[in-house]
């Protein structure tokens, strides 16, 4: 692979989107952005800056207003090959049961088959969901449930994986135990991944690199680097240089009016 | 399903109602001795019944067959119709008006109509219960359709699904329970269409018994083509919500239950 290629792997190069024609709807202002192959990059901003936006952009669901998107050097116009998404809410289908929800992208693609359903389970049984293969959506919890739903964005072995905000709506407990987990992936897998979160601790916790956005309109502020050893444990996030992350991230957004009592 | 309240439970209430309410006719009737030509008693009702059987079970066929026809088109061209309102940006306005249009017509004052152009066989009657049935279908077919979460569309888009795909496994399975609403009020109206489609020309179906009845002054008569198309209503209504618990048994109005 072109070694330009591979150190920008995600490029985002003058991105501006804007819903209507005015400039009151500017969403998004010149987002610059380039995404090394098995890099994992948060994109962390209030909310209404854009960041889940800024996503559907690269996944191909939304076309940008200017400037361009481009994954693995070929332009982004519809969601590519090779891509996994998770939502901030699960998705899963209620008319399915677990394994043919996680089986659900690969039905799309007509590539059902015995050993797909063997991984599946195998897949499913890594996270935590061994035995729950027939059972519903509506019997499993939300931490269950999304975990459910990573497996199903990880059953085509994408190599890009987009994840949209997809702990927001989970109790701390379980949120802290799903980040163990995608540094785990991202770690043994080497997928690009980018993640989206208004979390700062759950950003650094996660990233080579963290995208702080301003909001109205969306841009970026700053591309901070991370760089704490791997693999990462929870406990790293009593370590200094956590902390000393943390409340730069924080600064930044006390001096953008973001935080009002910092 | 483990909860599953027992045969007993589920239609005691009912049918407990339904005695009462019959008990309660029979009483007032006979206490204060109403004319049978203004009311007859539901003992009087039976009586009439078993005069002939074959003549009210064949009419209420009639009716019911029609009822279904008309039910079964309406079902189709709605769901179709509600497809292609949600599919396309260009027809969803002509379509929507010509129908919002068409609904606005009383359809009372189409059936002679469409006796003047189909005859009085079963033709004109089906086509006044896919009328009266299809707008409730559409509005709530339209409704589950874009009712379907935009990151469940997404999901689909990712995983590169065609437009038959997304619309086949994800919005109208999304759309079923909308669906399923508007089929439950389609089939009551279907069954009106057919009785109104008989009253202004036909020569068989429990609309022309209750013609029939009244021409004679023969109100138990009457009441006996009444309570037979209030037993089909229930029947077809029930047999509804039936299919419905068996094609969405995921869905919470379902499951509740």
């Amino acid at each position: 692979m072109l070694d330009q290629v591979k150190d920008s792997y995600i490029r985002v190069s003058g991105v501006d989107k804007r819903y209507g024609g005015s400039d009151a709807s500017l969403v998004l202002q010149d987002i610059n952005l380039d995404i090394r192959k098995g890099e994992f990059v948060s994109i962390l901003g209030p909310s209404g800056c854009g960041k889940s936006t800024l996503l559907k952009c690269i996944a191909g669901l939304e076309d940008v207003s200017n400037g361009s998107v481009t994954t693995r050097g070929l332009m982004v116009d519809g969601p590519p090959e090779g891509l996994g998404m998770v939502f901030q809410r699960d998705m899963l289908l209620d008319w399915r049961t677990i394994l043919e929800n996680v089986l659900f992208t690969v039905e799309l693609q007509g590539k059902v088959s015995a050993e797909m359903r063997a991984r599946a389970s195998a897949q499913l049984a890594r996270f935590g969901l061994g035995g729950y293969e027939n059972r519903r959506p509506w019997e499993l919890s939300g931490g269950m449930r999304q975990r459910a739903s990573i497996c199903r964005a990880l059953l085509t072995d994408p190599d890009i994986l987009l994840m949209d905000e997809p702990f927001g709506a989970l109790d701390a407990m379980t949120r802290d135990d799903l980040n163990v987990e995608v540094a785990r992936i991202s770690h043994e897998a080497h997928k690009t991944i980018i993640f989206i979160t208004h979390s700062i601790s759950e950003a650094v916790f996660l990233s080579d690199r963290v995208v702080i956005l301003d909001r109205h309109p969306g841009r970026i502020v700053e591309i901070l680097d991370i760089d704490l050893p791997r693999p990462r444990q929870l406990s790293v996030r009593e370590t200094p240089k956590f902390g000393h992350y943390s409340s730069h991230i924080r600064q930044v957004f006390t001096k953008l009016g973001i935080f009002k009592n910092a | 399903m483990r909860n599953m309240p027992s045969m007993t439970t589920r239609f005691l209430p009912g049918l407990i109602t339904l005695v009462s309410a019959v008990a309660l006719w029979e009483i007032g009737v006979r206490l204060f001795q109403i004319s049978p030509i203004l009311l007859p008693s539901p003992s009087a009702v039976w009586v009439e019944f078993w005069k002939m059987p074959a003549f009210f079970l064949y009419n209420a066929g009639v009716t019911l067959v029609v009822t279904l026809a008309g039910f079964f088109l309406a079902a189709v061209f709605g769901i179709l119709l509600a497809v292609v309102i949600v599919s396309s940006k260009t027809l969803e306005r002509p379509v929507f008006s010509a129908l919002v249009a068409l609904n606005s017509v009383p359809k009372v004052a189409l059936a002679p109509l469409f006796v003047v152009w189909m005859g009085i066989g079963p033709e004109p009657k089906i086509a006044i219960a896919v009328m009266l049935a299809i707008f409730a279908i559409v509005i709530d077919t339209v409704l589950g359709l874009r009712s379907v979460d935009p990151d469940m569309i997404n999901l689909a888009r990712v995983g590169r699904a065609s437009a038959w795909q997304i619309l086949t496994k994800v919005r109208l399975p999304c759309a079923l329970p909308s669906i399923f609403a508007g089929l439950k009020v389609a089939i009551s109206l279907a069954l009106i269409g057919a009785i109104i489609g008989e009253f202004v020309g036909s020569s068989s179906g429990l609309g022309f018994a209750i013609l029939t009845a009244q021409g004679q002054f023969d109100t138990p008569g009457l009441f006996v083509s009444l309570v037979l198309l209030i037993a089909m209503g229930s029947l077809l209504f029930n047999l509804m919500e039936g299919i419905e618990r068996l094609s969405i048994p995921w869905h919470t109005s379902v499951r509740s239950h």
